[in-house]
C-alpha cells in the first residue's frame, strides 16, 4: 500500500535484525511489538549512545550487557498511576464488586503492573468493600526492575494530591493520606494492603497460563504489542479466565476486531470491563 | 503518488481552527484525519472533563471520536489524540503510547508527525495550525524530506504564531494559508488529478 523511502525500507530492516539479535542472545522478544513506537525508542536510544545507525546500536548490544540492560530500560514504557481513569474504580466497586463476593476466593491478576499503583489501587477498594480478605491478587510484569518498586511501595510523595483527587473522584470511602507514611519524598503505602499479593515475573510475549483468574486488569500494555502479539495475550486471557471473569482494559483500547471479540460481552463499554460469557 | 492520510496538529488556539478546518471538509472526505491539539491535561492530573469530540463534532459532517488503539484508518474519521496519550499511526491503523512527553507535550505533535512520514511517507499531507509551541516543527520538516506535502496556517491569521514561525523556519513547506483556505484547499487538492499537486507528485 505504502511505499517507504529506501532509508525508511533500510532502517526497518536494521530494526527486525536488532530485535531478532537480542531474542537469539538474551531471550528478550520484542519482534512483535507496535513498530511506530519502537521505532522512535530504538532512534532515541542510537542517538543517545552516540552511535549512527541502529546497526551499530545492534552491535554495541550485542557485545555489551551494560547497553542492553539501557536499551531495555528505554525499551519500557512504565508509567502508570494511582486511580487512574476514576470511572473505572467506581464502576469496579459498584458493579463488578457484588458479583465478585459471590466467590468463596477470589483470584486477580494484574498482567503489566510496572510499579504497582493499580495494584495499590485495587487493594485499597477490596479492603473497602470488605472483600480484601478472600483475594488473591497476583502482580506481574516482565520487569524485575519495575516488580522491586511494586513490592517496596514506595511512591513519590508529590504525586499524592492527584492521587488522592484521584481517589475521591473514584468514590473512595477514607481519608487517602490513611493508607501512607510519609518517608523523605517519599509514600510508603501500609504493608497490610500488599498482604496477599503476589509479585512474579512474566512475560506476556513468552510465558503461558499460570492459574485460573476472576479478574484480570491489563491496562495499556497491549498497547504496545502489534495485532499478531495482542492477539497471542488475548488468547492466553481467555484460556486463564473463569466462565463469566472479568477483563478490565486500558481507557483507549477495545476488544471489537480482535479474535476474542466473541467470548465477551461489554459489561461496562466506557470503562472498558468485559465479561467473559462461555 | 496519492494522498492517503491528513495528519493536523495544534495547540493554543487550535479549538477554534479546528472547528474552522473541520468544519469545512464534507462527510465524504476521500482521506482519515489524524489530529493532536494539546489537551493539557497529564497522567497524573485528574483529566478535565471537556469532551472536545462531542464539542467538534458539532461543527462537523466527519465523524470525529478520540482515538482507540489499532482502530482502522478510515476516510472520512478524525482521530484525535485522547488526552495522557502519543497519538501514532501503523500501516492502516493508529496506535497509542504513553512514552515519555516530547517538548513537555503528551499527545505530541511531532510524535504523530514523525510517525506518519514513517510509514506513510509521500502519502502525507501535514497540516501545521496555530500553536504555542514549536512541537510539531520537526515532524512537518520529517514528512516534508519524505515526500509527503507540508501546509502551514499562516502565522498572521494564527492565534498564536509559535508553531506556525517555527513549521516555516524548519521546512520549505508547500503551502501557506490562511486558517479559512485551509478546508478549500484539501478539498481542491483531493479533487484534482495527482499531477497539480504543487509538489508535482
Ligand atoms: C505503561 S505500563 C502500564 C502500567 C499500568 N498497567 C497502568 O496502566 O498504569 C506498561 C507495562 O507493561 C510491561 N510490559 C511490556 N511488555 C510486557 C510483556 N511482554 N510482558 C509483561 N509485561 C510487559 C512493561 O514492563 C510496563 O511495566
Amino acid at each position: 500500500m505504502t511505499t517507504p523511502t529506501r532509508d525508511n525500507a533500510l532502517e526497518d530492516m536494521e530494526i527486525e535484525l536488532l530485535l531478532e539479535g537480542i531474542h537469539r542472545h538474551y531471550g528478550y522478544d520484542f519482534r512483535n511489538y507496535a513498530l511506530s513506537s519502537l521505532r522512535r525508542r530504538i532512534r532515541d536510544r542510537v542517538q543517545a549512545e552516540q552511535l549512527r545507525t541502529v546497526s551499530g546500536l545492534k552491535e554495541k548490544v550485542l557485545h555489551d550487557p551494560a547497553c542492553m540492560e539501557r536499551l531495555l530500560l528505554s525499551l519500557s514504557v512504565n508509567v502508570s498511576a494511582m486511580f487512574r481513569d476514576p470511572g473505572l474504580y467506581r464502576a469496579i466497586r459498584s458493579a463488578v464488586v457484588p458479583l465478585l463476593r459471590t466467590y468463596p476466593f477470589i483470584r486477580i491478576w494484574h498482567a503489566g503492573c510496572s510499579t504497582g499503583e493499580e495494584v495499590y489501587s485495587m487493594a485499597i477498594v477490596l479492603q473497602e468493600e470488605g472483600l480484601y480478605d478472600r483475594c488473591r491478587l497476583y502482580a506481574t510484569d516482565m520487569n524485575e526492575a519495575v516488580l522491586r518498586t511494586a513490592r517496596a511501595g514506595l511512591f513519590p510523595l508529590a504525586a499524592m494530591k492527584a492521587y488522592t483527587a484521584n481517589y475521591l473522584q473514584a468514590a473512595g470511602t477514607a481519608e487517602f493520606s490513611r493508607y501512607y507514611t510519609v518517608s523523605h519524598d517519599r509514600a510508603m503505602f501500609n504493608p497490610a494492603l500488599k498482604k496477599n499479593v503476589v509479585f512474579a515475573q512474566h512475560n506476556l510475549a513468552m510465558d503461558g497460563p499460570f492459574n485460573d483468574f476472576h479478574l484480570i486488569v491489563c491496562r495499556n500494555v497491549m498497547i504496545y504489542f502489534d495485532k499478531t502479539l495482542r492477539a497471542r495475550v488475548h488468547a492466553l486471557f481467555l484460556e486463564s479466565l473463569v466462565r463469566f471473569g472479568f477483563l478490565c482494559l486500558g481507557s483507549k483500547e477495545t476488544i471489537r476486531h480482535t479474535h476474542v471479540e466473541t467470548e465477551y460481552a461489554a459489561f461496562d463499554a466506557r470503562e472498558k470491563i468485559y465479561r467473559r460469557i462461555r | 503518488m496519492a494522498y492517503q492520510l491528513v495528519v493536523v496538529g495544534t495547540s493554543l488556539g487550535g479549538f477554534e481552527a479546528l472547528t474552522v478546518l473541520l468544519g469545512g471538509l464534507p462527510a465524504n472526505f476521500p482521506l482519515p484525519l489524524a489530529v493532536v491539539q494539546h489537551r493539557g491535561s497529564s497522567v497524573e492530573e485528574p483529566s478535565s472533563g471537556v469532551d472536545l469530540p462531542l464539542l467538534l463534532q458539532r461543527h462537523a459532517e466527519l465523524t470525529i471520536a478520540d482515538a482507540e488503539d489499532k482502530d482502522a484508518l478510515l476516510p472520512g474519521r478524525v482521530y484525535l489524540a485522547p488526552v495522557g496519550y502519543h497519538l501514532l499511526v501503523e500501516e492502516g491503523s493508529v496506535a497509542l503510547s504513553t512514552d515519555r512527553p516530547v517538548w513537555h507535550a503528551r499527545p505530541s505533535i511531532d510524535v504523530l508527525f514523525e510517525s506518519a512520514a514513517d510509514v506513510y511517507g509521500a502519502a502525507t499531507i501535514g497540516l501545521a495550525l496555530t500553536g504555542s509551541s514549536q512541537d510539531g516543527a520537526a515532524g512537518l520538516a520529517r514528512i516534508k524530506r519524505q515526500g509527503g506535502l507540508a501546509i502551514v496556517q499562516q502565522p498572521a491569521t494564527s492565534a498564536s504564531r509559535v508553531l506556525p514561525d517555527a513549521a516555516l523556519k524548519g521546512t520549505e513547506v508547500d503551502w501557506t494559508v490562511p486558517l479559512g483556505e485551509i478546508a478549500p484547499l484539501l478539498r481542491r487538492l483531493l479533487g484534482s488529478p495527482a499531477s497539480e499537486s504543487p509538489t508535482g507528485l
